[in-house]
């Protein structure tokens, strides 16, 4: 065979590629959490389940008074600005809104005045079936193993894709830095930064270290949280003995919070 | 090739403004920068890792915490010699480093490089 020219610079590319790619690699191979002597793990507290579910007693919370605390405990801990002039701009996690608002699809006529004047608590449903994770082109909500879906604010682009999938309203952008709206930080827990979308994450940072979510602590027991697919856990119990409605259950997203009326 | 000396004039030039950056600051580097260490820091000796390993591989290490925290619900760290720590930039690593400007910035700025971490992650825990 006559080497050409042509010939003897495929060969060298090929080797030039084959030496360059090792590095890249090594540095794809090395995405486990075991460094040179140290590991992670879980804490020996945190509570795991395989779907995590709140269960919200509407009727022990008849008024925007009794909604009042537990809205401000989930703010106060998670450095949620608050006092955003332009509601455009507002961000939200927990919060109150009339019957209709809120259970769209269930609206009749004339209904129970109680219910209807009541104020429902809303918060991140945590789908089953999530339609903000399939939208999110970069994974920076996700689904974890407890059912729980996360946001991950160091990938997130600010696309807003998932705002436009969520059918909750339970998604809030960052349009301007956070920071001067909060009135007072919680230093245990990061702010975010503009251009990120933020939500309800159940607390996950406390049941990792044992804890209740904070609005379940904040609820003097009007609020439940456990896992769903545990027969007896607390939800389950209360599911059994009590009938309960959830959000726009006929788009199918399955949402895990559920509330008695 | 009448050009010869034309050519060998540009290049000399050519050279000399390219390499006019390097030759013009030499000599006048400027020092390393002396990092402060707390006296928390100072009194626990070691950090989560050999000092020699936190210097070159703590931006790596950051990434591996901020993953396994973020997206698989790990929070422990157990180092090598079996200590326990909870993986957090605000609430482990400055709450021994809390002295951000001459620890964390003096370095960085130094080197040119700007992480974004403090774009959230609140600087000064203990509210010093």
């Amino acid at each position: 065979m006559k080497n050409s020219r042509r010939r003897f610079l495929q060969i060298a590319g090929v080797s030039a590629l084959g030496l360059g790619a090792k590095p890249v690699l090594n540095a794809f191979a090395s995405g486990g959490a075991e460094g040179p002597g140290y590991h992670v793990a879980k804490g020996e507290d945190a509570r795991s389940a395989k779907q995590w579910a709140m269960v919200i007693d509407t009727r022990k919370l008849q008024t925007a008074e009794a909604l009042e605390p537990i809205i401000e405990a989930c703010n106060k801990i998670h450095n949620i600005p608050t006092g955003i002039e332009n509601k455009n701009h507002e961000i939200k996690w927990i919060w109150e809104t009339h019957y209709h608002n809120a259970f769209t699809d269930k609206a009749s006529s004339f209904l129970d005045e109680a219910v209807e004047n009541r104020p429902f608590l809303l918060l991140c449903n945590h789908c089953e079936n999530p339609p903000c994770v399939r939208a999110c082109p970069t994974k920076a909500t996700f689904k974890n193993e407890n059912g729980i879906v996360m946001m991950d604010f160091h990938r997130c682009i600010g696309c807003r894709f998932c705002m436009a999938a969520c059918p909750f309203g339970a998604r809030s952008f960052n349009f301007r830095d956070p920071r001067p709206f909060i009135k007072e930080t919680n230093k245990e827990f990061p702010t975010r930064m503009k251009g990120v979308v933020e939500k309800c994450n159940f607390c996950a940072e406390r049941l990792a270290v044992g804890k209740q979510p904070a609005c379940v602590e904040a609820s003097n027991g009007a609020i439940a949280f456990g896992d769903l697919y545990d027969e007896h856990s607390e939800v389950r119990e209360l599911l059994k003995e009590n009938y309960t409605i959830r959000r726009k259950q006929t788009l199918g997203t399955e949402p895990a919070v559920y509330y008695i009326v | 090739m009448k050009d010869k000396n034309k050519i060998i004039a540009g290049l000399v030039v050519f050279i000399a403004a390219i390499t006019f950056p390097f030759w013009f600051n030499l000599g006048k580097a400027a020092p390393a920068p002396e990092l402060v260490l707390t006296a928390k820091a100072k009194a626990a000796k070691t950090c989560v890792m050999s000092t020699e390993f936190m210097k070159a591989n703590h931006m790596q290490l950051l990434d591996v915490w901020r993953h396994n925290v973020v997206r698989r619900s790990e929070r422990m760290f157990v180092s090598p010699d079996g200590k326990l720590y909870d993986m957090s930039l605000s609430n482990t690593c400055l709450d021994c480093h809390s002295n951000k400007a001459e620890f964390c910035d003096r370095c960085h700025d130094y080197a040119s490089v700007s992480p974004y971490c403090w774009d959230c992650h609140i600087d000064n825990p203990k509210g010093e």
